[in-house]
């Protein structure tokens, strides 16, 4: 039922041009896509000159920056490689994101076209696409991403909550407790930051 | 550590030495003479000269010796420091309310310096009306105060696979909790009108931040009705650039990354956007391979934050407070125990203030260390019956790749010379 209540008559109506100046929301079944088209001819250029310097020219990532591809069927090792061709579940996200955050630190300066082209070009960098493939808004629902079925909503409640109630007070297990893993990182973590060399644990990777 | 420390209580003649071989005494000649600590024995400058004028800091910073309570960052955490974290200094505070100039910061594309005049606030989608808020009329509606933790979803998550960074700022200080002044949401949408969403029940509220990265994230409308708000006011003053100036949206209990800073849009939809951070980010990747999306709830969980590897025991055998925080985004906190043997047996810590729902709670346990080694581990329960799990069950669930939501119980080795480190245990 909607919520009735009383209202202030604050703010003001938006007009049409400034909602689809901020609302450029692409949804998981390509609605909201703008009109346009690029090829993965035309995205490898724009990639190249906008985003490989960090991403690499094949999506692969630099330094420590992200790798956008790669990583296939990964997800399951010690080490899963988390890319939008082995994990990202809709295409839309792609497209939504580059398009509003990227390039990182001259974000909202490519055009409609252009993002069409470098989403294309990473399909391809990904191997989900032919090299002449040309993404649109009529396309766009043809590309099947590999881990759209990878998902689960959110299931503590099932699988953890009723298993984490015991509060034992003594007792509690055997009474020789012994060390496992000591840290990894002793002392001020930016003063070199040198593993201890027993440790097989490798550093964590960015916290997002 | 002086020789005193480890008697039974420092007798008068130690404590003397003690004074003296640390350099304190002021003044050899009265020194010399006198019978006791020359830091009460002699007049000290600032008994005698004058302090600082009213006008000498019209907003004051802590006081120097207070210089190394400062948020630190790990600088090979993240590929640069824009798009970063850093940690608050929880090892050094106490009570349970955060400072806001120390209280960790996490951006995507860096902290914007947007003014109050610039700030626009839009609400559309399926509302009768579209909406734009200037900051003034925010200001204008009626206002709620309440007290809730922020916790960054990775809070903790360098520490799934073993033991790495050494103190509870670094492994557990993504988080802050402040008293938040704003206007809830609810009030917000309702101006709007939520008739065109027609039944509420399946309905999502997507909100973006004005900032570069966005941080677009999508939020169930049960939850934005319930308790979020947005907030304009901190701990009783603006919010600081670095935490969203001028506003920033407050959903307790939920995951960091859900608290939009810079707020700028909300949208009344029919389904979620599945945007970039709640796809490729903020989602839990478990053992098989597949990921849960949508945990936005913050399970209960706690630290010792003192004595812990920051904060070694320096004053030798004796009484010795244990104190830390608990918190849990499913209620409010009924009870802490800790324990000095690895889990093997637990006490119940006192609660400083009864726990409130969503916020932190601050725990003592006072003892009397005989100089033994200790493994020391803190355990929260909440008013749902939750019982905060050790890192071993939390694993046994969901492997050790799910990078968000460890709140599992740390252990701290204290040695016999009162140094404490970051190990796990059997």
């Amino acid at each position: 039922t909607p919520v009735l209540a009383e209202k202030y008559g604050l703010g003001r109506t938006a007009t049409q041009d400034e909602i689809a100046a901020w609302d450029r929301d692409v949804f998981p079944d390509g609605s909201n896509l703008p009109e346009g088209s690029g090829s993965v001819e035309v995205g490898e250029e724009v990639f190249v000159d906008n985003c490989a310097v960090c991403h690499g020219d094949f999506a692969e990532g630099v330094g420590n920056w992200p790798k956008l591809s790669g990583g296939a069927d990964t997800l399951a090792d010690e080490d899963p490689l988390k890319t939008v061709g082995s994990y990202w579940p809709y295409l839309s996200t792609t497209f939504d994101y580059v398009r509003r955050s990227m390039p990182f630190g001259a974000a909202q300066t490519l055009s409609d076209d252009d993002v069409y082209g470098i989403v294309a070009y990473i399909l391809y960098s990904n191997d989900l696409v032919d090299d002449d493939f040309v993404l649109s808004k009529e396309t766009f629902t043809s590309v099947k991403m590999p881990n759209s079925d990878g998902f689960v909503i959110d299931d503590r409640a099932a699988t953890e909550y009723s298993n984490f109630t015991n509060r034992c007070m003594s007792d509690c297990k055997p009474a020789a407790v012994s060390i496992t893993k000591t840290v990894v990182f002793p002392g001020d973590p930016n003063a070199g930051a040198e593993p201890l060399e027993t440790q097989a644990a490798a550093p964590a990777p960015a916290p997002a | 550590m002086s020789d005193s420390s480890n008697t039974n209580g420092p007798s008068r003649r130690g404590f003397l030495q003690g004074a003296a071989a640390a350099g304190v005494a002021v003044g050899a000649a009265g020194a010399a003479k006198a019978e006791g600590d020359p830091l009460i024995t002699e007049v000290q400058e600032w008994a005698s000269g004058l302090g600082d004028g009213v006008d000498a800091s019209p907003y004051g910073m802590p006081i120097e010796f207070e210089g190394d309570v400062v948020r630190r960052n790990v600088e090979w955490l993240t590929a640069d420091t824009i798009s970063s974290i850093n940690f608050t200094p929880i090892h050094a505070l106490d009570g349970t309310i955060t400072p806001q100039g120390c209280a960790f910061e996490r951006h995507h594309s860096g902290a914007i310096s947007l003014k109050k005049e610039d700030y626009r606030l839009m609400i559309n989608g399926l509302v009768d009306t579209p909406l734009v808020f200037s900051y003034a009329d925010l200001e204008r509606f009626p206002r709620v105060s309440r007290t809730f933790f922020l916790e960054c979803a990775a809070n903790t998550g360098m520490e799934w696979a073993g033991a790495q960074l050494n103190g509870s700022q670094y492994t557990h200080g993504m988080i802050h909790n402040m008293e938040y002044t704003g206007v809830s949401l609810r009030t917000l949408l309702e101006e709007a009108g939520l008739d065109a969403a027609g039944d509420l029940a399946g309905k999502w509220l997507y909100v973006e931040g004005a900032d570069a990265s966005s941080n677009g994230r999508s939020i169930p409308m049960e939850k934005a009705l319930d308790d979020c708000m947005i907030a304009f006011k901190a701990n009783g003053e603006a919010l600081r650039m670095e935490h969203g100036y001028p506003v920033r949206l407050v959903v307790p209990g939920w995951e960091g990354n859900m608290w939009v800073k810079w707020l700028r849009r909300m949208e009344v939809m029919d389904a979620p956007v599945e945007s970039r951070e709640e796809t490729s980010k903020y989602t839990d990747t478990l053992e098989n391979g597949t990921s849960r999306k949508w945990t936005w709830v913050m399970d209960a969980k706690s630290v010792v934050t003192s004595p812990s590897p920051q904060m070694p025991i320096k004053h030798g055998k004796g009484p010795l407070v244990i104190t830390g925080l608990a918190w849990s985004g499913r209620g409010a906190i009924t009870a802490v125990d800790v324990s000095l043997d690895g889990g093997v047996t637990w006490a119940e810590a006192r609660l400083a203030e009864p726990g409130k729902a969503m916020a932190l709670t601050r725990f003592y346990l006072d003892i009397d260390w005989d100089g033994s080694e200790m493994f020391l581990q803190s355990r929260a329960m909440d008013d749902t019956g939750y019982v905060q799990p050790t890192k071993a069950q939390l694993r046994d669930v969901r492997g050790v790749n799910s990078i968000y939501h460890n709140n599992c119980i740390q252990t701290w080795h204290v040695d016999a010379n009162g140094e404490a480190n970051n190990v796990e245990v059997s």
